[in-house]
């Protein structure tokens, strides 16, 4: 102090070692960034480079002659006929057009692996349809067997196994170069629902799945949060009760997930006999998973408010309900939508509650309502992950994908939905 | 610009009445051994014609005692400045008077606050009615984040005071006229309000209070954010609003106080110690403790 030229050395000192700080605080920062963004770089293209072929599908394309006589049909409307009819023979007659040479027993069980297993299923749905095509030539796609689609589009990768035999590999080959056997953008992910043959399989059901789950969640988790938070903040004496009432809330927000589902199996399914595997149990098990999340941003939006806008609006003679409607919610929606659009992407990515009510069973079908059987993407997810076809570790990849679209998809929705609302107030 | 040339510098006539002030140690010296004694205000605190009759008010913020046994006429179309050093309870009084500490859940109110003869704390007073009654314009502006004409809008809409469009339209230019705000903001009634400068923002505040045609209206410390200019606007507003309006004003300002006001009320702890017309609290002040506050010894 006395020594004024002393103070200026020591203040100059001491902002060299500040600004030191500051550097270091700045670089500290940075590489978090770096580290996270070098994480989801690597994620994305290890989910991308093993996933894009489950874009891509295999198909061999056959020009067969729906011969009754070797089908043993000769009235393709008649169904006691069609069930015992085989469908099979002219897929093989088909390739066998190409070699010639294959007909013992051995060759031809060889030639029927080439097609996916459904196959002949699809000839026989197609004479159904058009009974007076028996006799005719026509063009059909069928999708090539899982095992040859791996050979076309992993051969040489060490991460597959080819379990063709050489006879089919040569096959394939050759197919390949007729262009019989060919690759070309995979309709059929995106427009089926779950099979047990890879190339059959798709991501639809699921898709419609989630879509009809999430939908359930959003309009009861959504507004029930929201009035939660309201009476919470707004409304509800501060006492014991209320705070009881906060800290369990709170709790919950830390409860594991799979708990939720066994509280669904308990109370919706076993108490109120709701079906199993339907989107509204699952619905509602995620809006109780996600009530908490809603209900604590909600509060902590509202609260920040400032406090001099509900004053003038007491001030001018506003009622609670006028001034909670016109100018702390307005005010608070940004806030509260940010809260659900974390609880919703929590949501949508939940695999263990729903595991409980059922939404994991094998199902086909494209869910057309809350109350038919369905499954979600992440759960497909775990069932493709989990199965022994090659084929289906492709489809787990490209369905994390869809799953990764859709929440960018539900998230811009949100942040365009905030967006407009801040601008309006 | 008119109320404030016609009224008197009032720190520079008691400084040349009290010789024995001496300005530099002023501060220092406080009155600590000044008794004050409760529900004892000298001057002249009640009135024939009262707006308000406010009898032996006690506040409290859970048990520590805000305003210590108050007694005070308002009256009718007067414009009365609450004065006082910060944290002497003038706020909290002037906040009694619509009820704006019912939000504060420890803050309790005993005696008897009546406006026009009917009791503002009677448990079947609605709240809403009387707020619109006793309008507020709060100490930083705070308009809603609308635009300026659903700023002034917005009272008259709650309450139902216009069925049309065009009668709505009427009342928004009448208070933005009255608050001298018509000819800055008729062209741009549907911009943010937020977007505003802090004078325009805060007559807003006032024409958003005086669009419901209040018949009180209660500022606290309505120019503690603003410029010198601004303010002056305000005092100037002010002015013409007391001639419809009973206003009733907080402010640091003595100055302020001076300028606008008929009646100056000097709160101090908790106590109202004087009460008085404002030429005679600044020229002779009858307590010692307003004494010592208006010429600068502490506050």
């Amino acid at each position: 102090m006395t020594n004024p030229g002393s103070q200026a050395e020591l203040v100059r000192r001491s902002l060299k070692r500040r600004y030191r700080k500051e550097r270091r605080f700045r670089f500290y920062g940075i590489a978090a960034i770096s580290i996270a963004l070098f994480s989801l770089v690597i994620l994305f293209t290890d989910i991308v480079s093993k996933g894009y072929t489950g874009f891509i599908k295999t198909t061999v394309t056959l020009e067969v002659h729906l011969d009754g006589e070797l089908m043993y049909l000769n009235d393709a409307s008649d169904p006691e006929q069609v069930a015992m009819a085989d469908f099979q023979a002219p897929i093989i007659k088909a390739l066998q057009g190409y070699f010639p040479q294959a007909t013992s027993r051995a060759d031809k069980r060889e030639l029927s692996r080439m097609t996916g297993s459904y196959a002949s299923n699809q000839v026989r749905d197609l004479l159904m349809e058009n009974p007076d095509w028996l006799g005719s030539t026509r063009t059909i796609e069928f999708p090539a067997h899982d095992t040859v689609s791996v050979y076309v589009k992993h051969a040489g990768d060490p991460g597959y196994s080819i379990r063709l035999t050489e006879q089919q590999q040569r096959w394939t080959d050759e197919l390949l170069g007729k262009g019989v056997v060919d690759t070309g953008f995979n309709d059929v992910f995106f427009t089926s629902g779950d099979s047990r043959e890879p190339s059959n399989a798709g991501i639809l059901g699921a898709l419609i799945g989630s879509l009809l789950t999430m939908g359930i969640t959003l309009v009861i988790a959504f507004p029930v949060g929201v009035a939660a938070a309201v009476y919470l903040e707004e409304f509800a004496p501060s006492n014991r009760l209320t705070d009881f009432i906060e800290v369990n809330i709170n709790n919950l927000a830390a409860v594991p997930s799979i708990i939720f589902g066994l509280l669904g199996l308990a109370v919706f399914i076993g108490l109120f006999g709701m079906p199993r595997s339907v989107p509204v149990v699952g619905g509602l098990v995620l809006a109780l998973m996600t009530l908490p999340t809603i209900i604590i941003s909600s509060r902590a939006a509202i609260k920040s408010v400032p406090p001099s806008i509900r004053e003038a609006a007491e001030g001018i003679g506003a009622s609670k309900m006028q001034v909670v409607l016109h100018h702390v919610l307005p005010l608070a929606m940004p806030g509260m939508l940010t809260g659900s659009i974390i609880g919703m992407a929590q949501a949508l990515g939940e695999t263990a509650p729903l595991l409980l009510i059922g939404m994991v069973a094998f199902i086909v079908e494209i869910p057309d309502g809350f109350f038919s059987s369905a499954t979600v993407l992440p759960v497909q997810i775990f069932i493709w992950a989990g199965s022994a076809e090659q084929g289906f570790v492709e489809l787990a990849s490209a369905g994390i994908m869809v799953l990764l679209a859709f929440l960018i998809t539900m998230n811009a929705f949100a942040i365009w939905l905030r967006k407009r609302l801040e601008r309006r107030w | 610009m008119s109320a404030i040339s016609s009224t008197m510098n009032p720190t520079a006539i008691k400084e040349s009445d009290m010789p024995e002030a001496d300005p530099k140690k002023a501060p220092i010296e406080r009155p600590a051994d000044t008794v004050i004694e409760e529900g004892k205000t000298v001057g002249v605190p009640l009135s024939d014609d009262p707006k308000f009759q406010l009898r032996n008010v006690e506040v409290f913020y859970g048990e520590t005692p805000a305003i210590k046994n108050i007694s005070l006429d308002i009256a009718r179309n007067e414009v009365i400045a609450f004065i006082g050093p910060s944290g002497c309870g003038k706020s909290t009084f002037l906040r009694c008077l619509n009820r704006m500490n019912d939000s504060i859940d420890s803050c309790r109110i005993k005696g008897s606050l009546q406006l026009d003869g009917q009791d503002i704390y009677d448990s079947k007073r609605d709240v809403v009615e009387l707020r619109a009654r006793v309008g507020m314009v709060f100490q930083k502006p705070n308009p809603f984040p609308k635009s300026i004409y659903d700023n002034v809008a917005y009272g008259p809409r709650i309450h139902g005071l216009a069925n049309r469009k065009s009668d709505l339209d009427d009342i928004v230019e009448n208070s933005l006229r009255k608050a001298g705000l018509w000819n800055e903001a008729k062209d741009r009634l549907d911009a943010m309000a937020t977007g505003m400068s802090g004078g325009q923002q805060q007559r807003l505040c006032i024409a958003r209070a005086i669009a419901v045609s209040p018949e009180v209206v209660l500022m606290d410390e309505p120019c503690s954010a603003l410029d010198p200019i601004a303010t002056a606007r305000i005092e100037e507003l002010i002015a013409e609003l007391s001639e419809s309006y009973t206003i009733v004003i907080v402010t640091h300002s003595m100055q302020q106080a001076a300028r606008v006001s008929n009646r100056t009320a000097y709160f101090h702890l908790g106590h109202l110690v004087e009460v008085n017309d404002t030429s005679k609290v600044f020229t002779m002040p009858e307590h010692e403790l307003t004494e010592s506050y208006i010429t600068g010894r502490f506050g």
